[in-house]
């Protein structure tokens, strides 16, 4: 199969992929790890009359800044699964990226490319939610950064800008007595997840909850904030049956929209399974002290 | 639009040079131009793991990179594991060993994903061995034989005492 036929440039900067792209126009895209833009195009899903490859540019370190951690872009799943820092400071992005497609698409797929994809059935754009994390963005309007949770507008689709491209990913680091844990099914291994979740749960000093965040993913056009589903945590101890009962409310209050990974009615019993999951295993990590004591 | 370029890219260390055009994938110019017909064309979407190379020390998805993307690049095909002197690589013999090779299509993305598991971790276990290789697909031998290959290898290239 091949693409349509298109005119391919190397940027050796941010600063010049702009300058390329807006010299040429609505038909031109960056192109980063390619591993979800490069089969849209050979199946012809989209045509581009110009790529931007950004490979020559500066990836950068992943590196912790005033308690975020600061991921470039440019940051492949591979660089999370295995970076020292990633792993000790959220553990729960190597868990999660290591859930990724394969070990090929790994080695080249990026944070940036994920994000910017849009797809709602894939990993990182519901942990980052769920997380609280911010790109930072570079267009011809010049930077901004902004909520994670605030360019998802649709399936495949964001409030970025024509051009604008995410620099970074800002994710704050866990408060003490914090756990985050992600879930998903997926019908075979490496395939897109039917359903997915994140969780995070923050403890006070009696072992009581203070705060919990769950984000859905795979049932609908977007990430899916549920936390004020699970708010009846808020203020116990996060036992089995508190749990259940929390998970039930997100089930009877979830707008699933119908996709091709079963009916709303099996997605929504596997949402209250998979959040079942993920937020007793963020609740024991935040017991624990996770993530300096995750194993 | 659609010129071609040359590119200039070491594949099993032989220099190639190729005028290409921007929406030719590396698997085709691998095959065509490169003649390294056991890099196989397989799904095209980066799922089925038969196109596998090696490209600057990683393997990857050679369907889902244009061949111009690979300017510059060192890429090892399956036939790089080859000896000068004809002589397998020691996983490929631990596939013949084991008959983990039917068809033969998947062989090539099997032996290099799983060389390279191991270059990155040799005291892979099993279980994660079949993780690393969760993407590679394969319809004949039903996995176990080459999951025994590899961890006959693996367990073979740990130095002994160990």
């Amino acid at each position: 199969v091949y693409s349509a036929p298109f005119e391919y440039l190397r940027a050796g900067s941010w600063e010049e992929a702009v300058a390329l792209l807006s010299e040429h126009g609505e038909g031109a895209r960056a192109i980063a790890g390619g591993q979800s833009l490069v089969p849209m195009m050979m199946f012809r899903l989209t045509e581009l009359s110009v790529l931007v490859d950004l490979a020559d540019v500066d990836a950068g370190a992943i590196e912790v800044v005033d308690g975020h951690l600061v991921l470039p872009a440019l940051t492949r799943y591979v660089d999370l699964e295995t970076s020292a820092i990633v792993r000790s400071t959220l553990g729960v992005l190597s868990e999660t990226a290591a859930c990724i497609g394969n070990v090929r698409v790994r080695n080249r797929g990026t944070v940036g490319g994920s994000l910017a994809h849009a797809d709602p059935s894939v990993e990182l754009p519901c942990l980052t939610v769920a997380l609280g994390g911010r790109v930072r963005t570079l267009g011809a309007e010049g930077a901004r950064t902004m909520p994670v949770r605030d360019i998802f507008s649709g399936y495949f689709e964001t409030t970025l800008r024509p051009h604008e491209m995410i620099t970074a990913l800002e994710l704050p680091l866990l408060p003490a007595r914090s756990g985050a844990a992600f879930a998903e099914l997926t019908r075979r291994a490496s395939d897109f997840a039917s359903v997915e979740v994140a969780a995070v749960v923050t403890l006070d000093e009696d072992g009581r909850c203070c705060d919990v965040r769950l984000v859905v993913g795979a049932v609908a056009s977007r990430p899916l904030d549920v936390s004020r589903s699970v708010a009846g945590l808020l203020g116990g101890h996060v036992t089995d049956d508190a749990v259940a009962s929390a998970v039930s409310a997100v089930a009877a209050d979830i707008d699933i929209e119908f996709t091709a990974h079963g009916s709303i009615e099996y997605q929504r019993r596997m949402v209250e399974v998979f959040a079942g999951r993920a937020l007793r295993k963020a609740a024991a990590r935040a017991s624990n002290g996770y993530p300096r004591a995750a194993a | 639009v659609n010129a071609r370029r040359r590119i200039r890219t070491e594949v099993n260390g032989r220099m190639i040079e190729a005028d290409v055009a921007a929406n030719q994938s590396l698997t085709e110019v691998l095959r065509t131009v490169a003649g390294a017909t056991d890099v196989k064309y397989g799904c095209g979407e980066g799922v089925c793991g038969t196109c596998c190379i090696v490209l600057n020390g990683e393997p990857v998805n050679s369907c889902l990179v244009f061949a111009v993307q690979a300017d510059g690049a060192v890429i090892t095909t399956l036939n790089g594991l080859v000896g000068d002197d004809g002589r397998l690589h020691p996983l490929q013999e631990a596939f013949l060993a084991h008959g983990a090779a039917q068809c033969g299509f998947c062989t090539a993305g099997m032996v290099l994903t799983a060389q390279w598991l191991l270059k990155r971790d040799r005291s892979l276990d099993r279980e994660q061995l079949r993780a690393g290789l969760a993407g590679n697909l394969c319809r004949c031998t039903g996995y176990v034989k080459i999951l025994d290959a590899v961890e006959d290898y693996a367990r073979r290239s740990v130095p002994s005492g160990d």
